[in-house]
Formats: C-alpha cells, structure tokens, sequence
C-alpha cells in the first residue's frame, strides 16, 4: 500500500490531503501543448480537438476511466509530467532514446513521417547540404525535426528554433524563413492546406533513420506507473482491432 | 593548438551534453551577444548626446518630442519594443521588395534596432541628468572667457557631465548585457539561445542554465571592473595637482 | 474603433495579471530586501557573506536565464526530491508550483537583491544622532527601529523603490515567455492569430504606459508624506 499525500503550493496556504491509492487504474490527466493541427487544436470556440484528443478520449473510453486535457507549452512538457501536473503526455511526442531515459512510453500509435515545406516559388528541389547552404531553416526548438537539421545541416544553414510551430509559420510568411522541417500532418494543415498554392512539399517525406525519427508518436507516463501504461497499450490494439482508430485516422488525416 | 583540442576532448570525453559541438554554440552565443549588446551601446551612445542636449532645449518643438521618446521606451518593456520592430516591419507595405528588407530580413537587425532605440532613451536621460547638475560656477567661468555656446558645450558641460554620468552609464550598461538575454526570443543564438538549445536537447536545465549564468557573471564583473578602472582615472584627473 | 477581434476580455484579464504579478513580487522583493539590508549590516560575517553572495549573484545574472532556471530547473530539482522520497520511503509527495506562483517567486527573488541595496543604503543614511537620541530616551531596540529608523530609512528609500517598482513591471513582461498568460503573452498569441501584431503590441505598451504613470503619480504622494519636517531645501 501507498501511502499518497498530495501537496499544492499555494501563494501563501500550504493544504495537505492524504489519501490511500491501490494499483487499480484511476482517472487521470493528459498534457497536451496546442496549437499543433490537426494532432491538436482549438476550434474557434476554444474547444480541444484533434487527432490525439479524439484517440485519447476513445482510449480512456475503452479503459473505462475519465481523462481530463491540460494544456501545457512544450518546453516544460517532460518535467510537468515528472510534477504530476498531469499522468500522461499525449502531444505528438516521438518515441526516441533520449526521452526515454525520462519517461515511459506507450506503444506507438501512429508513425507519421517529416517532411520540408516551402514556399511555392522557392528553387529548392531535394534538400541536401549542397541546395541548402546557406538558407534559413525553420524548426521547432527541442524537436527530432531540430535534432535532425542540427545534426545534418547545422554546419551549412542557418538553423532558427522556434518555440511554436505556429511562430515558425509566421515567420514563413513575412519571407524571413527559405524552408521548414515539420511534421507532415502539420505542416499539410498549417501550411498546404490552409494557404492553399502558397506552400509546397520539397523533396521526398523522411523518417529514416530511426536514430532521429524513433518508433512514432507514444503516450508518455512516470517512469513507475507501469500498469497506466499496460491499460493504454490494450486499449490501443482494442481500438485497432475494432475499426475505432481506422475511423478517426481517417476523419483527420483523409485517404 | 591540436594538443589544446585534444586535451579538450579527453576532459569532455565522458560529458554527454557539454561536447565540442555544444560548447562551440555557447562560444558562437559569446560572440552574438557580445556584438549585439557592444553594438546597441555605441550607437545608442552617440544618439543620446544630441538627444540629451536638446532634451534641455527651450524650444517646446525639440524638447517635447525627445521628451516623448524617451518617456515610451523607458515606460514599456523592452519585449513589447522588440516585437514590435521585428514583426511590425513585416507588415509594412512592400517591403520585402525592397533592400531594406536585406538586412530586416534577419532577426539580428530588428534586435539591434530594439536595443539601440531602448538605450539610447536610458542614456538620454542619464546624461540630461549630468548636464543639469553642471555647476554654475563652471558655466559662468566660461562665459567669463567669452566662450560660444558650442564651444562652451564642447570643452566644458559635456567633458564633466561625462564624468559625472559614469556611474550610473555603468549600471546602464550591465542593465543592456542582461537586457540581451530576451534576444532568443526572436531565434537569436545568443548565449541564452545557446542555453535553451541544450536545455531543449537534453533535458538538462541546471547544466544549461546554470553554465550560461556563469558567463554572464564573469561579462558583469569584466564590466564592473572596467568602469570602476575608468572612474578611478576619470577621478585622477579631477584631484587637484597638489594631492 | 479599434478591433480587438474578439481578444478584447482575454486582454484585460492578461492585465490583470500582470499587475497581480507585480504587486505581489513588490512585497515579496521589499521583504526579501529588508532581510537582505539586515543581514548585510549584521555584525555575524557568514550572515554579511550570505547576503552578499545573494545580491553579487542575482544581479550578475539576467532576469530571464534565472527565471528559466528556477522555472525549468526548480521544477526539476523538486521532482527528483519528490521521486526520491518516492523510492526511498514510499511516500508519494506532489508539489506543483503553478506559473504564477513561480512567476512571483522569481521576480520576487531577483528583485530582492536589488531592494536590499536600496534599503541597505537607505539605512545608513539615517542620522545615527536620532538613533542615539532614540536610545537615550531610554526606547528598545524594536521601537526605535519602529519610530525612528524604518519611517526616516523609507524617505531615503523611496526614490530607489520607485524606480525599482518601474524596472520590476516591465521585468513580469518576461513571465510570457516562460508560458504565463500575462498581457504580453495574450497579445504575442492574438498578434499570430489575427497578423496584426501592430494594433495588440501597441494597445499592450500603452497600458504598461499608464500603469507607470499612475504609480509615478503615487510614488509622488508618498514621498510628500515621508519627507514632512523637511523644507524643500532638502
């Protein structure tokens, strides 16, 4: 038995609630950082959606428990799950090794590939360090994207980090940014498809080699809550199984 | 110099996030901020001199618009100031057909542009500050002597007004250095970007930050020392031949 | 009019919480600086040292890269307490410092260091021919601090606290970047949304704009207050 007690740091009050927890799987939270489309986002009444929001909410269905969204900025993103500002990260986190010496993950539940975006004049055929010497490469900060062109390309282009993927467009818009590595489902809602003809995909999608690109998008828990992590894991091959996952991978990303 | 990298390379051979490569972003991080920060000051500097002499001016024409500018960037916070200029110039007409946009285009002239304008108000009124306490004596010394006015401004309010307005240029200068810091903001690689790269990176805020932090105390007390070296000399001058 | 495109309510709550932000840094730096003049006019070394050490490191140091070590690393450094205590004894202890609070407790810190040279300053600047005169009268320590030292070191002090408290409001400008919904922040986000960065910014750096005027206006008052019994000679 566990003894849980949970402290809240007030500004000035201090409470203390003690409680006892068994190892039965009970409602939780689930960080996300929005805007991040179509994996998640607002509508313009403020209501989250997405890809990850609406797997979630069918996985904590299929477990039989209530989950509840908190929404937290991407740098902090690790060490408020650590915090227990929230039990679980489900924010288009890739698995790879690194983060998995800080969190547990889940099995993957879905791989997209990155991809390069730029404008739609833009002379750049197949990105390589030759084509893009020079130029001014948009990623966002802390990112397998960030780790890739850094690595790949850092010696030659000029590599800017955001903090939001919706930074970076902006910048791409004002014309300050040659090309972007995104994620490919974000970067065909934010840039294809929402600016339609302004953008293109520039050379082929990547997600090899898997020392950057991981094992695809994983929820990620604590370390310790093994059996969590056990219930989303069935509940995924449940979904999968039953038609559920085909429905809503298919409601967000088309085809 | 290969046996100073190799020696580097075997202290850092067991370091899993201080290694040549990181360490080389904080080194480049040295050199932005310390171009950016060297940059704001000088021109900030020679901005504020007329700035502060008309700052005085009894005509209402140029003193209240001095007055104004330095009221707005003084009263607001330098990350207010720095959007502004570098998503506000995007959204002027044209302009990315033109060839200012060469040198907008890139965040490093927006920031020194937001830098230098939030300087040179500091400095303005800093300076304003040490022409007014001139002492009369000195002024009607140099009418006495029948000295213009440029003259007189030249040899004799702006020398010891300088000096008078060392100090408190120091602390602008210090307030300027870590001022900077907001330049990662807008995807500078300062030494802050450098620190919120690897911190990014590796998870590893305490050896990020904490790295970062010290550099930017050893810059502060290089400062420190320098202007208490400059102050001394300053002060030399003014004591009198017989000690 | 202007626009606002709906963020109009969202605005004003973000300044509210910049000013809720800067009140509460204010008491927390004015305590934390009077602790720290305390201690640096203390006749113990280590508590003279200490305080030094504190004010030589926060303000060598920028506002934001200790704001994101406390902010990121403070977290961080509970956790890793926490998780130990968790495989250690078992008990499973939860300390959330929310933005807010971290936000008040940062500038709070940073700006401790910098009222407690103004105190400290402001301190020595009393007569110590009052204090003497205090003590004659045969008053305690306690009431001399009160009568006579802490109301005559707050008119020395006023100038430096004034100017602190307009530094320490455009400092929580520094909170939107570490993800605190303050003014700054709500606008940076309604600038991307709406690409008009103009028109928020603006609105934002006019509101910074009065709130500075109106504490200049206040500061002004008390000043008159703690400087009766001084001509204007002084």
């Amino acid at each position: 038995m566990k003894i849980q007690k949970i402290l809240s740091l007030g500004v000035l009050s201090a409470a203390m609630i003690a409680g006892v927890a068994n190892a039965e799987v009970r409602d939780i939270r689930i960080g996300v950082d929005v805007p991040y489309e179509p994996m998640e986002y607002r509508t313009p009444e403020g209501e989250l959606t997405g890809f990850d929001i609406e797997l979630g909410n069918a996985l904590c269905a299929e477990i039989g428990i209530q989950c509840e969204w908190v929404v937290q900025g991407w740098d902090g993103i690790i060490p408020g799950l650590q915090a227990r500002k929230y039990d679980a990260i489900m924010s288009s986190m890739t698995i790879n090794e690194q983060r998995r010496e800080q969190v547990l993950f889940s099995d993957p539940y879905i791989t997209p590939p990155s991809a390069w975006f730029a404008p739609a004049d833009s002379e750049i055929t197949t990105p390589d360090a030759e084509s893009l010497e020079g130029k001014s490469i948009g990623v966002q900060r802390g990112t397998l994207q960030d780790n890739y062109v850094t690595d790949l390309y850092g010696d030659v282009a000029d590599v800017n980090r955001y903090a939001t993927a919706d930074d970076m467009v902006l910048d791409m818009d004002a014309g300050r940014l040659d090309i972007v590595f995104l994620d490919f489902p974000i970067g065909k809602s934010t840039l294809l498809d929402s600016e339609a003809g302004n953008y293109k995909t520039v050379g082929e999608k990547i997600s090899e080699p898997v020392k950057y690109f991981g094992e695809g998008f994983g929820i990620a828990f604590r370390q310790r809550d093994e059996e969590l992590a056990q219930a989303f894991n069935e509940a995924l091959a449940t979904l999968k199984d039953n038609g559920t996952y085909e429905e809503i991978e298919t409601k967000y990303f088309g085809e | 110099m290969d046996a100073l990298m190799n020696w580097l390379e075997a202290q850092l051979a067991d370091n899993s996030i201080f290694t040549l490569q990181t360490l080389s972003y904080y080194g480049d991080g040295l050199v932005t901020t310390v171009q950016l920060v060297f940059m704001s000051l000088i021109i900030g500097l020679v901005m504020a001199i007329p700035l502060a002499i008309g700052r005085g001016s009894k005509k209402a024409w140029i003193r209240l618009p001095i007055f104004f500018y330095c009221y707005v960037f003084r009263g607001t916070p330098l990350l207010v100031q720095l959007y502004l200029i570098y998503y506000g110039v995007v959204f002027i007409e044209g302009i990315q057909d033109t060839w200012l946009w060469v040198i907008l285009e890139k965040p490093f002239v927006p920031a020194l542009i937001a830098f230098t304008l939030n300087t040179g108000a500091y400095t303005t009124e800093i300076f304003r500050g040490a022409i007014k306490s001139t002492p009369r004596g000195e002024i009607e010394a140099a009418r006495a002597y029948g000295m213009s006015w440029g003259l007189m401004l030249r040899r004799i309010v702006l020398p010891s007004a300088f000096r008078r307005a060392l100090p408190a240029y120091g602390n602008e200068v210090i307030f300027m250095l870590h001022a900077s810091a907001i330049a990662s903001v807008v995807t500078i690689m300062d030494l802050t970007g450098a620190a919120r790269f690897v911190y990014a990176r590796f998870y590893a805020p305490f050896d990020a930050f904490l790295f970062v932090a010290a550099i930017y105390l050893c810059l502060t007390f290089s400062i420190i020392y320098f202007f208490r070296h400059l102050e001394k000399r300053l002060l030399a001058h003014l004591k009198p031949a017989s000690g | 009019m202007i626009d606002l495109h709906g963020y109009g309510p969202r605005l004003f709550e973000g300044a509210l919480i910049t000013v809720e932000l800067a009140v509460l840094s204010l008491l927390l730096a004015v305590v934390l600086g009077l602790a720290t003049a305390t201690a640096k006019m203390s006749r113990h070394w280590w508590l003279h040292r200490l305080g030094t050490l504190y004010t030589t490191l926060i303000r060598g140091v920028p506002d934001l890269v200790l704001m994101m070590l406390l902010f990121f690393g403070g977290q961080i450094g509970i956790n890793m307490f926490t998780d130990w205590l968790y495989y250690q004894f078992d008990v499973d202890i939860f300390i959330n410092v929310n933005e807010f609070v971290a936000g008040v407790g940062t500038i709070g810190l940073i700006f401790g260091a910098y009222m407690g040279e103004t105190f400290r300053g402001a301190f020595l600047a009393v007569d110590s021919g009052q204090i003497e005169a205090g003590r004659a009268y045969g008053m305690s320590h306690w009431l001399v601090f009160r009568r006579i030292r802490f109301p005559q070191m707050m008119r020395h002090a006023l100038p430096g606290l004034s100017n602190n408290w307009m530094v320490l409001l455009k400092t929580t400008a520094l909170v939107s970047v570490i993800g605190l919904s303050d003014m700054v922040r709500v606008a940076a986000e309604a600038s991307k949304a709406t690409r008009e960065p103009f028109t928020f910014m603006i609105i934002v750096a006019v509101i910074y704009l009065l709130i500075a005027s109106v504490s200049e206006w206040g500061f002004a008052r008390l000043q008159k207050r703690y400087d009766i019994g001084y001509g204007e000679a002084d």
